[in-house]
């Protein structure tokens, strides 16, 4: 009985082994190792992640270039078929644009976006939500009365409206680089209200801590308080929330784009590439759609699990 | 002397966790005769009502039963399957739990899972079924049972739904009942009502009582023998009178010199320093050994066993006699 | 229990002219109306005077006023695309778009629930892995990309079923059906999968969660210390415990799948309000926006309001205690 024990005793009552040693041995890294499948999709994750970054160097062209595109090079099949060409990996689509290439810069505009409007709708929802804890009463009502029926619309919906309304007020043909801003604003609006409610309920219960008060009484003004002592206690939650919104925001950015509400043709995200694959899937042109689809499928996939495995480790009673 | 309605040999319990193997219960004998009620008690953590749970079938993984023997009326029941246990549950061994608010369906009427549980046990007719349970609910002093039987569990009061949840566990008059804490969650003036109806039933139909509880004013009152649990061990077990006046074990000596009398002849309330230690860190030897005002050398190498003194049965070293307890 | 009623029913309504507001502006501010029925050589003296007619320069207040009226009885203004009546395209498309909704869910219903109570019941076995599997994929796949696989293997590949379109429809008074024709029930296979896929995971999800829960609680650790059958337990006790929340959560999934119908309806060029609301979006056409903005909101408060209602009923401890809570 007591043999066996002696194990996490052990591990348990090392003083000072360093913070490394300490976060190996911690439960959530305990839960890491254990589970292969997170593994490989923190692995797939920083791949993607990599591959974005690194698109410039690894990419045979410039897909955002007209320039660079050949039509002589259009419909080109996959290096492994008969038909296949070199340089081009995944094959060419209509435009002789390589599909290798337009998906590392398509992930470069996926993640881009997806990261923005998690940042955007994280700080606007943190924002909310410590404001409606922190003062309650009629603001608190407000924001969260907003929240409520906010949060029975699916969030595609309220980015699509957003989209819609941009364009109109700003005229039909944005750029690019402003239809990109134009969609982490609607994704920053769809997503903010998990935050709100999670900090909200934090603040609330920290509020009336001891240490708050103490703050409070030797004369901390409100926002020190707040940011310093009340919201590093909400930072798990947030993070699972983060990390799951990540994989939301690129699904509904992915969406958009290939509802002809998104990035356009010329600076295409992986959404847009399924969107011009789908109409030669008919054609035979299979690759054209299905590497970008592979690729949106297996980032989405990853990071969810990765966000499946960290509400797991962080709060075990959810399993 | 008849056969007892329970014989517990030698139980263990074991839990698997990530880290290790928690031994809950670590060798406990105790026997039930008919018609007497056992009262079980020790701190919360102490195995009680793992004990409680062991007997009638209920340990799940990741516990499991690592030792011993159960005997019900001679039949072993502790390696039955599945299927055999189930059969036996309810029928044989009724079992309260502690809190009535959670341990009714708040979905279904009273009356249905009074009939449910009768016709599982039985080949009664659904109005006969609902006419017993009818019975039962007026037994268990429901008033107005022929109307209350149509009602949801949360129109009763905490303490009628513990009747319900009583004529539950005995609406197949089985041989024993495993109380466990049946009235830590009820109001004090409501928990000696309970106390004594589950008394009442018990001498009325001559049935066996396992009461669990941490209240040794509820044992002092109801039961005919008491043991007492610590660390997953039985320290101490005999007829209540006995053990109550006069404790052998420094445990149960600590215990008893807790209870606060009427008479208030004692001059301060003894505390037993320090705290049961976790499952996880049980000292070799006596578990009770760091907190033993009494521990030598031994205690703290040497598990003590059972062993009977006069008609109790303790585990210390302080009674070392070569007369050793046997499951009689 | 009819204060109950009443509160939610004015909580309803606020939320309606909640969002006639924001439809209101958008219609309003973002939208030029005039621009409705003008083309780009008309004069500014003839704008003006339209401007004027239409009641563009009343008072803004009384503008929204007017709005909500004409919303409250469907009128929505003219498409600026098909110079209709909004009102006319989208009762026109609204069949198809209830019926693959409607489909969609019963389809998410069944398969979800029985896949949520056997990963429940039999947790640790390979089908149940697998089912877990295939939820993570069906939450984590994005609906486009689950049409276009679909298509590519139904309609192009093994050619079995058509890849867009309701297939041949049968009016019924203002109503057209699909499901009385062999071809319109052939179209609304794959669209239905892929539109009750998303739902079918979340349900699966939830049931099997439900369900552990269920099992955890006292009262069917009660019900096993009475002898009751696995059976009686698991399909009676802990189903109907768990299914409680669960056809709540269903009921209100129903509006957030009649939008995500926007989706699949693009992917299989499904003539419904979901693809119209695209095509409105791609071609700024505000009084369809906003219009359909109005209808979503709509049907997804009512739904929220019965399913309320409902889940008094369904409940025996809510029926008595809604009287005096919350």
């Amino acid at each position: 009985m007591s043999n066996a024990a002696v194990p996490h005793q052990t591990s348990s009552s090392v003083p000072d082994a360093g913070w490394l040693r300490r976060a190996l041995a911690s439960d959530v890294f305990y839960s890491f190792r254990r589970s292969r499948l997170t593994m490989v999709a923190a692995a797939v994750t920083l791949l993607l992640f990599l591959l974005a970054i690194a698109a410039p160097l690894l990419a045979v062209q410039n897909p955002f270039d007209p320039a660079q595109l050949q039509l002589m090079n259009s419909r080109i099949e996959p290096l492994w078929t008969a038909e296949g060409q070199s340089p081009f990996l995944l094959g060419t689509d209509e435009q002789g644009r390589d599909v290798f290439s337009a998906i590392l810069y398509g992930l470069r505009i996926s993640l881009t976006v997806g990261v923005l409007g998690v940042v955007f709708s994280g700080a606007l929802g943190i924002l909310l939500g410590l404001v409606a804890g922190y003062f309650g009463g009629a603001i608190d009502s407000l924001i969260m009365r907003i929240a409520d029926v906010q949060l029975t619309f699916p969030a595609i919906l309220i980015a699509l409206l957003v989209n819609g309304v941009a364009k109109s007020v700003f005229g039909n043909r944005l750029d690019a680089m402003s239809t990109l801003a134009v969609l982490v604003f609607a994704i920053g609006l769809s997503f903010w209200v998990q935050y709100a409610r999670t900090v909200r309920g934090s603040v609330m219960v920290e509020k009336n801590k001891d240490y708050v008060a103490a703050a409070q009484l030797i004369g901390l003004p409100a926002h020190v308080i707040m940011l310093r002592h009340v919201l590093p206690n909400t930072m798990g939650p947030i993070l699972v929330i983060a990390t799951i919104n990540l994989a939301l925001a690129i699904i509904t950015e992915a969406t958009l784009s290939f509802l002809g509400a998104g990035m356009p043709d010329t600076m295409p995200s992986l959404g847009t590439l399924i969107r011009i694959g789908n109409n030669y899937l008919f054609s035979g042109e299979w690759w054209i759609v299905a590497f970008p689809g592979i690729a949106l499928a297996a980032l989405i996939l990853s990071i969810n699990l990765l966000g499946d495995w960290l509400r797991d480790a962080l709060n075990p009673k959810l399993r | 002397m008849t056969e007892p309605v329970l014989s517990v040999h030698n139980l263990s319990v074991e839990f698997v966790t990530r880290h290790s193997v928690l031994r809950a219960i670590d060798g406990i004998s105790f026997d039930i005769a008919k018609g007497e009620v056992l009262g079980v008690v020790g701190e919360s953590g102490a195995g009680k009502s793992v004990t409680g749970l062991a007997v009638i079938g209920l340990i799940d993984p990741p516990g499991r039963l690592s030792g011993g023997e159960i005997y019900l009326s001679g039949l072993r029941i502790d390696n039955l399957p599945p299927e055999e246990m189930r059969r036996i549950r309810g029928k044989r061994i009724g079992m309260i739990f502690q809190d009535p608010l959670t341990s009714l369906n708040p979905l279904y009427k009273i009356g249905d899972q009074l009939v449910e549980t009768i016709r599982t046990h039985s080949t009664l007719s659904e109005s006969a079924a609902r006419k017993r349970a009818i019975d039962l609910l007026a037994e268990v002093g429901i008033p107005a049972p022929d109307k209350r039987i149509d009602a949801y569990p949360h129109e009763f009061s905490g303490g009628m739904r513990q009747r319900v949840v009583i004529a539950l566990a005995i609406c197949a008059e089985p041989e024993l009942i495993i109380a466990d804490e049946p009235t830590t969650a009820l109001d004090v003036s409501v928990q000696a009502q309970i106390i004594a109806l589950i008394k009442r039933l018990g001498r009325d139909h001559g049935t066996a009582v396992m009461l669990v509880t941490h209240d040794m004013g509820v044992i002092a009152e109801t039961s005919d023998r008491v043991a007492v649990m610590y660390s997953g061990r039985v320290a101490e077990i005999g007829p209540v009178r006995d053990v109550v006046q006069n404790p052998l074990h420094p445990y149960a000596k600590g215990l008893m010199g807790a209870i606060p009398t009427l008479a208030g002849n004692t001059e301060r309330l003894v505390q037993i320093p320090g705290s049961m230690p976790r499952l996880s860190a049980i000292p070799p030897g006596c578990s009770f050994n760091p907190r033993c005002a009494f521990a030598f050398d031994r205690c703290r190498v040497e598990r003590p066993e059972p062993m009977m003194h006069g008609t109790q049965a303790v585990a210390c070293h302080l009674y070392d006699t070569p007369a050793k307890v046997s499951a009689a | 229990m009819l204060a109950f009623t009443l509160r939610r029913a004015i909580q309803a309504i606020g939320v309606m002219i909640a969002v006639g507001i924001i439809s209101f502006s958008m219609f309003r501010f973002a939208g030029d109306p005039v621009n409705q029925i003008v083309s780009i050589d008309t004069s500014a003296a003839e704008r003006a005077n339209i401007r004027a007619s239409l009641g563009l320069d009343d008072p803004v207040l009384v503008q929204f006023t007017r709005y909500l009226v004409n919303a409250a009885q469907f009128k929505f203004g003219v498409s600026y695309q098909f110079r209709l009546p909004v009102a006319d395209l989208l009762k026109e498309r609204m069949p198809a778009t209830l019926e693959l909704a409607t489909c969609a869910t019963i389809l998410a219903m069944i398969f979800g629930i029985l896949m949520g109570v056997y990963c429940a019941l039999r947790r640790d076995t390979l089908l149940a892995k697998l089912f877990q599997a295939v939820s993570l994929i069906g939450i984590s796949l994005p609906t486009f990309l689950i049409g276009i696989l679909l298509i590519y293997l139904f309609a192009v590949t093994l050619g079995w079923l058509p890849s867009f379109g309701r297939g041949d429809v049968v009016p019924i008074g203002w109503w057209t059906t699909g499901l009385l024709t062999l071809s319109g029930l052939k179209a609304l296979i794959l669209p239905s999968i892929t539109l009750g896929l998303f739902q079918m995971t979340l349900i699966m999800r939830l049931v099997r969660a439900e369900m552990l829960e269920v099992l955890r609680t006292d009262y069917i650790r009660f019900a096993r210390a009475r002898g009751l059958t696995t059976r009686a337990i698991h399909f009676g006790h802990a189903l109907k415990n768990t299914l409680v929340p669960v056809i709540t959560v269903a009921g209100l999934q129903f509006g957030s799948v009649i939008a995500f119908a926007i989706i699949t309806e693009t992917v299989f060029q499904w003539p419904g309000m979901g693809l119209l609301f695209v095509q409105a979006v791609q071609n700024v056409d505000i009084p369809i926006m906003a219009a359909y903005l109005i209808m979503v909101s709509l049907i997804f408060v009512t739904i929220n309001l019965v399913v309320d209602i409902l889940y008094t009923v369904v409940d025996p401890r809510l029926r008595a205690t809604v009287g005096h809570t919350t």
